[in-house]
């Protein structure tokens, strides 16, 4: 109940944040034109738009959920509206929850916009509905969510400027995974070794979302992957929100 | 017996800022505590530690050190914080949210139901002054209508202990007045009442016990009588009208006479100690006065709170 009060109250905080706007109109007008951009590729024109398209939705959905995502916290103890919320019997767990609910519902509508209207650029395009554009933009989706609990795991004890130095960090590492795992594996330094892959381990493997290929190339896709990428998805996200409580509950509101 | 609504003991707060963590004390362990159903006045200079104890007592900080309970539990959980209303200092709130949606707002975390909601919407707003505002959003409010609002959502889960972190702040002669009314109509509905202030006059005209702080150390505790000695008279005014010239009379008041100005039409005399008040008034007649009022001026909070502060200074 406290959770869902937190969660509406951010979305409502969040749907009229000024990053959020600029960047979804950008997003939709950067889709709309991969239909031109079609025009000027040499053949596989369906593939030109869904590339790009999903593409535009990923990016800008990394940017609103990490640019959102730092001030969220941040600006709650700036502006000291984080004491009236404290002081009331909620706790920080469910603060951070709160706060992580409600920039996901933002972000679950940002992305169906923005899906919405990669299809209809892709229909308009080919004529043809392709419906695993969908299911490629949810899992963009989950990547979207865990990045934002990593935007708010950094903002719950550091500056805004560092969360989302931080946080791009770990979003492009984390594409950066299978290499680093390669790169872990086939070095002759240790300590080149050990430091790969302790990254490997330690960050998200964001290339787990990735399923732009399934779209593009209709790369299928087995089931058993599909459970276990769900299955890391939660554990990730449950450490990450646990390590964000740990930290802020300790932290004292100057 | 009366149950103790906040007990504080050897609280230490220590905060650590800047890159190298520097330690700044802002309480030295002080202990105080507040019954139940009374008015707690937190009175101290800026920086005296006030809003620090303010915020442990609601979770906001941590202490470094001590024990604090609240109706004799200790701090630590959301438990407790049923029982609590707080008024942060110069409060600010989500500015995109009307008067009405914010009370929601802060009613949904205290679990209480949509319905009991609505009811306490409809009695704090018209108790606060905000009827009319009820619908506008609280970035449209002035700084003493966001003083009312953050009075209005402590009140919100009609709590058995009402923290107050300078309630009078930014309001101006009539909004203090009424906000001085609601405090006392508090503690007569059986509500105790904790709030600090820098404004004296606001801590003497309601606390039934004061604490003053200094630079985080407690200098003096008790109430406002006991504090400032069974209410010390300084001197005595002395109210006289159609005196004609009162430099004759102030010759032979003499010694007694240890001040006199002119107030309107009235003469004021300050005669000091009191056995000389039966002589002062004799001669003020024999001048061919007229004795319009004879006025103890007592020792006031303020001078004690200057006094202790001066102390500590030396």
């Amino acid at each position: 109940m406290k959770v869902r009060t937190i969660a509406v109250n951010t979305f409502k905080e969040t749907i009229r944040d000024r990053i959020l706007y600029s960047l979804l109109v950008f997003a939709i007008i950067m889709i709309g034109l991969s239909y031109f951009l079609a025009e000027l590729s040499l053949g596989d024109f369906e593939r030109v738009v869904i590339n790009f398209g999903l593409s535009c939705v990923h990016i800008f959905g990394v940017l609103i959920s990490v640019f959102i995502g730092i001030t969220l916290v941040s600006k709650e103890v700036e502006k000291r509206t984080i004491y009236a919320i404290v002081s009331k019997p909620v706790s920080r767990i469910e603060f951070l929850m709160g706060k992580f609910f409600g920039l996901s519902i933002t972000l679950l509508v940002t992305n169906i916009a923005m899906t919405v209207g990669l299809l209809l650029t892709a229909y308009v395009q080919s004529g043809n509905m392709n419906t695993t554009i969908l299911f490629v933009s949810g899992m963009i989706y989950l990547e979207l969510m865990l990045l934002t609990a990593v935007a708010i795991l950094f903002s719950s004890f550091t500056t805004p400027t560092l969360s989302a130095i931080f946080t791009l960090s770990v979003f492009f590492i984390g594409h950066l995974s299978p290499g680093l795992k390669y790169f872990g594996e086939k070095s002759k330094s240790m300590v080149a070794k050990y430091f790969s892959l302790g990254l490997y381990y330690i960050l998200p493997n964001l290339e787990n979302f990735n399923f732009k290929n399934t779209a593009v190339y209709g790369v299928s896709i087995k089931g058993v992957s599909l459970v276990f990428i769900f299955f890391y998805f939660l554990s990730y996200l449950a450490l990450i929100l646990l390590i964000s409580n740990w930290l802020f509950s300790r932290r004292d509101f100057k | 017996m009366s149950e103790e609504a906040i007990n504080v003991r050897g609280l230490k707060k220590i905060y650590k800022t800047g890159f190298f963590l520097k330690p700044i004390t802002a309480l030295e362990g002080i202990s105080f505590s507040v019954k139940s159903n009374e008015i707690y006045g937190f009175l101290g200079p800026n920086g005296a530690g006030k809003t620090t104890t303010i915020k442990i007592l609601n979770s906001i900080v941590f202490p470094t050190e001590g024990e604090v309970e609240l109706f004799g539990e200790k701090l630590g959980g959301v438990k407790n914080k049923y029982r609590i209303g707080y008024l942060p200092e110069q409060p600010y709130f989500y500015e995109y949210l009307s008067a009405e949606e914010f009370l929601s707002f802060c009613g949904n975390l205290f679990g209480l139901k949509k319905r009991d909601i609505q009811e306490k919407i409809e009695k704090l707003l018209p108790l606060v002054g905000l009827a009319k505002a009820r619908k506008l959003q609280l970035r449209k409010f002035s700084k003493g209508m966001m003083q009312r609002i953050g009075i209005a959502q402590a009140l919100i889960n009609d709590p058995d202990l009402v923290i107050l972190d300078e309630p009078m702040s930014g309001l101006d002669p009539i909004g203090r007045m009424e906000i001085r009314e609601l405090i006392r109509n508090l503690k007569g509905k059986g509500k105790t009442v904790f709030f600090s202030s820098h404004i004296i006059s606001d801590v003497e005209l309601l606390a039934d016990r004061v604490c003053i702080l200094d630079r985080g150390t407690k200098i003096a505790e008790g109430n406002i009588e006991e504090l400032i000695g069974n209410m010390a008279i300084k001197y005595y005014e002395i109210n006289v009208k159609d005196l004609e010239d009162s430099g004759p009379l102030a010759k032979e008041l003499g010694q007694a006479l240890i001040g006199h100005y002119q107030r309107g039409s009235l003469q004021v005399m300050r005669i000091y100690p009191e056995d000389a008040i039966n002589g002062a008034i004799d001669t003020i007649r024999s001048h061919g006065g007229m004795i319009t009022g004879i006025i103890p001026v007592r020792v006031n909070l303020e001078e004690l709170f200057m006094k202790k502060i001066a102390e500590r200074f030396q």
